[in-house]
């Protein structure tokens, strides 16, 4: 009854600016439709669902963006998980095609956070949740509740700033080979470590970049992917997951990755070691080291080695971001959308300097929200037959 | 000690009425957890329904106030101007002998000696409301 292997994405954009003063995030929204739909050999007209979130505005998103995009969708989510939300839009969209609710799912994503000039992660952690009365008194910031968990994982396994800062390395060597990358100087493990302290022990450049930015993924049943003019690339696995402050002692270090990771891989039939890539939101690099553990690419605890010295570079035992990820290429406020596109773009090959030799398989994975208070956590696998 | 400068500075917290006893407490000086009378279990943040079991049979109690450093970090950017004063300051999980853990700050110690595991006890920064509540703010200094 599941949808595994009979949904595909048939067509991608990926904004190419990430810097874009003179538009509005429908603007953006609108190109990367346009664009994607030519990518996938579609037309508006035969969009009959719209997937979209957004940080600006929340409310009623999809109806918004239907009255931009001049269209009357027969299947609607606004679903707002956090950046996430895009990976687990994927998810949506194939049991909405698989159950026969629409045929051709597009899923929106674009903003000017950068031109915006918002200052991201470094303002309390406000929030509309009943408790954030408990949380904003004490100037908890996104960066320093990723930092929380940062140093838990140092205290319980010996974790160290060395083996995050290669996360950011390894991230920035990806976005020196994508022309579209906001940071593409390269940087040494010395540079993350001697940036400045954010919230400790997370650097500057442990933290991921703020950009303008925006991406369409449409996402049709396999059946009718194959008639179009890209190689489908085929849902083979999806889940999704919430973790937060559980009632008596929590675990900081165990993410929603584990719940969705478990779903997504059991789904596929396949495990962590048979994908070829990974696309992590890489909010900060804990984030990168707790999901690789969470997902069951090392064990708990042994994050640290797995990233090291090149570990998740590209040539490494897991190529992770090879387009630079949100720490290095583009990260305008939710991220989710773009791993999704990188996941295709790899799995649709001929990436060139950046492209994972024999990529056939490939795990995207998002956390949106604040990890060390709560958290949503998406994951899909993709294949390209 | 709220001019010290790792110290923010602490407005009255927005108050509900699932709220309202844990932030009276403080503004007497108790720290208020919940207890729920059908499953036993102490829960923090408080509110209506025990959340192991659904009950609204909840009872509030005074918790010793005393726990440990779970986790924490030293905040040094934040754009926020009552706390871009107070940087560098140190927000932290504190694991409380009663079972739950509480989002807190650690103050009245210079923020770099601050350890997982280090012994703190609770205190308290009162934040009298516009309407007249006496509530506070719970904080945790070195035991």
């Amino acid at each position: 009854m599941s949808f595994s292997g009979k949904i595909a994405i048939a067509g991608i954009h990926e904004y190419e600016s990430r810097w874009a003063p003179d538009k509005t995030s429908f603007q953006i929204m609108g190109e990367c439709t346009r664009e994607a739909l030519t990518d996938a050999g579609l037309t508006l007209s035969d969009v009959d669902g719209l997937f979209c979130a957004s940080m600006a505005s929340d409310a009623m998103m999809p109806v918004q963006l239907s009255e931009y995009l001049n269209i009357k969708p027969r299947y609607l989510d606004g679903s707002n998980i956090g950046g996430s939300s895009f990976v687990s839009h994927v998810a949506h969209a194939a049991a909405a095609i698989h159950a026969g609710l629409c045929d051709v799912g597009l899923i929106l994503y674009g903003s000017t956070a950068a031109s915006d000039a918002m200052a991201i992660g470094t303002g309390n952690s406000g929030g509309r949740d009943p408790g954030a009365a408990f949380n904003t008194p004490y100037g908890m910031t996104l960066v320093s509740s990723y930092a929380m968990v940062a140093h838990r994982h140092m205290h319980e396994y010996g974790t160290t700033s060395e083996q995050l800062a290669d996360i950011a390395v390894s991230t920035r060597h990806h976005a020196s080979l994508n022309p579209h990358a906001k940071m593409q100087n390269p940087i040494t493990r010395a540079d993350v470590l001697e940036s400045r302290v954010i919230a400790d022990p997370l650097h500057l450049l442990d933290c991921c970049i703020i950009s303008d930015g925006g991406g369409a993924v449409i996402v049709t049943s396999l059946e009718r992917a194959k008639d179009l003019r890209q190689k489908p690339v085929v849902v083979r696995g999806t889940g999704e997951s919430v973790a937060h402050r559980e009632i008596g002692a929590p675990d900081l270090t165990t993410i929603a990755a584990k719940q969705s990771g478990e779903q997504a891989f059991a789904m596929a039939g396949l495990s962590p070691a048979d994908m070829h890539l990974a696309t992590i939101y890489d909010s900060f690099t804990i984030t990168v080291l707790c999901t690789l553990e969470n997902l069951g690419f090392c064990k708990k605890g042994e994050g640290g080695a797995f990233v090291e010295n090149g570990g998740i570079g590209l040539g490494g035992r897991l190529p992770v971001n090879p387009d630079g990820g949100g720490l290095s290429s583009n990260h305008s406020g939710m991220r989710g959308i773009f791993l999704v596109i990188e996941a295709v773009r790899q799995l649709r090959g001929g990436l060139g300097a950046r492209q994972v030799e024999g990529a056939e398989l490939a795990v995207a994975h998002g956390t949106g929200g604040y990890l060390g208070l709560m958290h949503s956590g998406a994951t899909l696998i993709l294949s390209n037959s | 000690m709220a001019d010290e400068k790792q110290n923010p500075e602490y407005s009255a917290p927005a108050i509900d009425w699932e709220s309202r006893a844990y932030w009276e407490g403080a503004g007497r000086g108790e720290l208020v957890l919940q207890r729920c009378r059908d499953c036993g279990v102490v829960q923090h943040r408080p509110r209506g329904l025990c959340a192991s079991c659904l009950s609204d049979d909840i009872e509030h109690f005074v918790a010793s106030g005393r726990g440990e450093v779970y986790t924490y970090s030293v905040v040094r950017q934040n754009q926020m101007p009552a706390f871009a004063k107070a940087v560098p300051y140190v927000v932290s999980y504190v694991q409380l002998e009663e079972g739950p853990q509480l989002l807190t700050n650690i103050v009245d110690c210079d923020p770099d000696t601050v350890t997982i595991g280090m012994p703190v006890k609770v205190d308290f920064v009162p934040t009298p409301s516009k309407n007249g509540d006496v509530l506070g703010v719970p904080r945790f200094v070195p035991a």
